[in-house]
């Protein structure tokens, strides 16, 4: 689960181009939308390419993002329960 | 009256700060000059940043610019002129979707390369809502915005933001390359004008102005007139054009001090150049600048950036100088470019 | 006073302004299948494209075809002349007369076919000419003959909706005497992709204003107008079609690419363009809504429109449901739709809707209504970058 958490940082990172910005900045628990870390509408719709392409896993409806993006823990579960 | 009360320029040369500007050219040997990168960090917040290419941030930082010295704080208008719009973002999700089969698409890249997005850009951050404007016609780009611009003022708007952006990418340079638009090989910018062969120097830039109905502390300098006009014929034509638009401008040819031309290093367009001061502007002083940003859609934008510095400063850097006609005062200032012979525009600029 | 004098457009639902309004009058909508543009969702997505392929178009138009035209640039040169026909115009410059286009895509049709023959091979043809947005309306120009004024505007969604507001005003500023204002706007697998990204491409025929509405279909096409000063038509015996009477452009200044939830920016383009026409919202006899069919578009529009005329919304429909969201081309084809529903004295309908969403209880017109005296319309094109400008056409008295 921390290898899993950390990596999805670093490709949140990568595929948000989050530049100047290291892995460690990003709590785990924190939420990544808003008042967290501050993404919105257009990042979560890369993240939901980021889980296709990386882990397999299709979301179809782009509302189902919210609970499954609240933060990096939330996002590592579903992968885990989802990965096929 | 029109006057410009702020600006701010972008380009290969160090165009931020008039001062340094005029302690010299900066010397290239390449395919195409870029702008010189400012410290995004100064103007911006990395997250903030995150989408943006060149071209937005850049439009961003020369909007803000103008904006401080010209000391508004929300224009009436935002009107920004572009030709080639945001071609890195372009080719980013172009070249995603034909490698990937239409697969793995992420919206940002195709979000961005939309023609409007520095012009969105500068009215999300400043949370303008007003006017919104963006002008993609080639070399009538921004001239259009000037126009939009001064339509504005006459009818009873402030302040208006305009700006020229564009960007060259190295794989749109290399596919223009092969319609014989640049030069072959690699060009030395400070001899541009020793060149024989076709093609133009290419080059980049993004230059901002507040255009104002009011004169303040600040201004620059008036535009008085400006006109396009659309493949001429020949140089009959265009000299027809020149008579009519200093004509409509109450303007004689003997009332222009310098004439600023467009000249690129390609020896078919710059002869439309040289034979239009031949035959209107013999004795006159004239001065060329596409060494220093190279040849792009919105270069005029530039031109204009140094003439209402040259009629502010009253000084007319040595490097940018097309012959060893005597200057004595500046008072009126005429622009002359044309885009490959397609897009030609005067512009009069006056001492305010 | 600013004369609409002549009216032209290519979309799903007919080649020239007749088969459109045949369509629209009999509720044949254009959304199907992909047939001419070449892309993997084929099966997938439906769009709303033009009945007629690039080959048919250079013969109808008895182009050359050794010259390189994109779609988009054969689109408006059909509807520009359709335009300038309908206006009887033979002279084109006895008049100061410009051209105003606009496009999103322009010649990306053409420039994604040979992007990377162009880049990875010694492979040159003309297309490399034409990716820029400009090429289109030089197209149209030289067709047209026209050399006073040139522009081309891209503003997202509201492109030709701003083309009109422009040429009224270089009319208004004594710049121009006459201007052809319209935009063209041709699918491209480029558009297809970026929309399908955002994830807002209904995979059925989308349902404008309806409450499980599922997003929008791209549609493409070109539509043009020819606009006239006073004195112009005067001097021409060409009785006019109607009138721009207002217009306004607004930033929503919110979001790249969602409108605010509360619509401001089209709260302030409508009400702005009411203000510029010198009308109370009550003389509006019918709003032909932006109405895309994506969840955010309706659901803010909707609000800005009950913001404007509280619990006295007008008559209103999409025509979006017929042409799909020509992008670009949506404000000019409206205006052209607007032009056709006053001098026709009906309503379109809105296509496929059957249920009001549920906070705005907003329900648009379903059926053809006939004999219905329009004097005043107002049209709304929105988009990407908080773009947004609204129109009001009115009949002339």
């Amino acid at each position: 689960m921390e290898d899993l958490t950390l990596k999805l940082k670093e490709q949140i990172i990568e595929a948000l181009n989050l530049e100047d910005m290291e892995v460690d900045e990003i709590e785990t628990d924190e939420p990544l939308f808003g008042e967290g870390l501050g993404l919105d509408s257009i990042d979560a719709l890369e993240l939901i390419v980021l889980l296709e392409k990386n882990y397999g896993i299709k979301i179809e409806n782009p509302k189902d993002g919210q609970k499954i993006f609240y933060s990096i823990k939330t996002m590592a579960e579903y992968i885990t329960e989802h990965k096929s | 009256m029109v006057y410009i009360n702020g600006t701010a320029s972008l380009s290969p040369q160090n165009s931020l700060d008039y001062n340094k500007f005029l302690e010299g050219i900066i010397e290239y040997e390449k395919d195409f000059l870029q702008s010189i990168k400012p410290n995004y960090k100064e103007y911006m917040k990395p997250i903030a940043a995150r989408r943006m290419s060149k071209t937005v941030k850049n439009g961003i930082i020369c909007s803000q610019k103008a904006l401080q010295e010209a000391k508004v704080d929300i224009p009436d208008a935002i009107i920004v002129g572009t030709g080639l719009g945001i071609v890195s973002d372009t080719e980013k999700f172009l070249e995603n979707m034909l490698n990937n089969d239409e697969k793995f698409l992420t919206p940002t890249a195709f979000i961005q390369s939309t023609h409007n997005t520095v012009a969105a850009q500068i009215a999300l951050k400043l949370k303008c809502h007003n006017y919104n404007f963006t002008y993609v016609n080639r070399g009538f780009s921004f001239e259009s915005a000037v126009i939009d611009a001064i339509m504005h003022i006459n009818e009873g708007k402030r302040n208006i933001l305009i700006g020229g952006t564009d960007e060259m990418s190295e794989h749109y340079f290399h596919i223009i390359r092969k319609n014989g638009r640049w030069k072959k090989t690699k060009v030395k910018n400070t001899e541009l004008l020793n060149y024989t062969t076709n093609g133009a120097i290419c080059g980049e830039g993004v230059n901002f102005f507040i255009i104002s109905s009011e004169k303040n502390e600040n201004t620059y300098s008036e535009i008085k007139a400006i006109n396009t006009f659309y493949k001429p014929e020949n140089s009959e034509e265009i000299n027809i054009k020149l008579k009519s638009f200093l004509n409509n401008a109450d303007t004689k040819i003997n009332d222009i001090d310098l004439v600023i031309t467009g000249h690129t290093g390609d020896a078919v367009g710059d002869k439309i150049y040289y034979n239009f001061l031949q035959e209107n502007f013999r004795n006159k002083p004239a001065s060329y600048y596409k060494h220093l940003t190279g040849e792009y859609q919105t270069a005029n934008s530039f031109a204009l950036w140094l003439g209402a510095n040259i009629l502010k400063t009253q000084i007319i850097p040595d490097f940018i100088r097309l012959n060893g006609n005597p200057i004595s005062k500046i008072k009126n200032i005429l622009i002359y470019n044309h885009y490959f012979d397609i897009n030609h525009s005067f512009i009069l600029l006056s001492q305010a | 006073m600013i004369y609409i004098t002549g009216i032209g457009a290519i979309s799903a639902i007919g080649n020239n302004v007749s088969e459109n309004l045949h369509s629209l009058k009999n509720k044949i909508t254009g959304i199907g299948k992909i047939k001419y543009l070449e892309t993997n969702y084929k099966d997938e997505i439906p769009v709303g494209e033009v009945k007629m392929s690039d080959n048919e178009l250079i013969t109808a138009l008895s182009l050359n075809k050794e010259r390189a035209f994109t779609r988009t640039a054969l689109f408006g040169i059909k509807a520009a002349k359709e335009a300038v026909d309908n206006a009887g115009i033979t002279d084109i410059n006895k008049y100061k007369t410009g051209i105003i286009s606009a496009t999103t895509v322009s010649g990306m049709g053409s420039s994604e076919k040979y992007y990377q023959k162009f880049l990875h091979t010694d492979f040159a043809n003309d297309f490399i000419k034409t990716h820029e947005a400009a090429d289109h309306t030089e197209k149209i120009a030289d067709s047209l003959g026209i050399k006073e004024f040139m522009t081309t505007i891209s503003t997202a969604c509201s492109s030709s909706a701003n083309a009109m507001m422009l040429g009224a005003r270089l009319i208004n500023n004594g710049i121009l005497d006459r201007v052809i204002v319209g935009g063209a706007d041709a699918l491209s697998k480029f558009t297809l992709n970026g929309f399908n990204s955002l994830m807002i491409l209904d995979r059925e025929p989308c349902k404008p204003f309806d409450q499980d509405r599922k997003g929008l279909n791209l549609g493409e096409g070109a539509a043009y107008l020819v606009l006239e000063s006073e004195k112009v038509v005067k001097e021409r015996s060409k009785k006019p079609l109607a009138i721009l009477s207002g217009y306004a452009n607004a930033n929503d200044a919110y979001h790249q690419t969602a409108t605010s939830p509360e619509g401001y920016g089209p709260f302030l383009a409508m009400s702005n363009a009411l203000k510029n026409a010198q009308l109370n919202a009550d003389k509006i006899d019918y709003i032909n809504v932006h109405g895309t069919g994506t969840e955010n578009n309706d659901l803010s529009e909707g609000k800005a429109l009950k913001k404007i005329f509280k619990n006295k919304v007008p008559k209103f429909s999409s025509t979006k449901a017929y042409t799909g969201h020509t992008l670009a081309v949506a404000g000019s084809l409206e205006a052209v739709y607007s032009v056709l529903s006053i001098q026709n004295n009906i309503i379109f309908p809105n296509l496929r809707f059957k249920n009001s969403v549920d906070d705005l209880n907003l329900i648009p017109e379903t059926e053809l209504i006939e004999n219905i005296n329009i004097e005043h319309i107002l049209s709304n094109s929105f988009g990407f970058g908080g773009n947004g400008t609204s129109l009001v056409i009115s009949k002339i008295r």
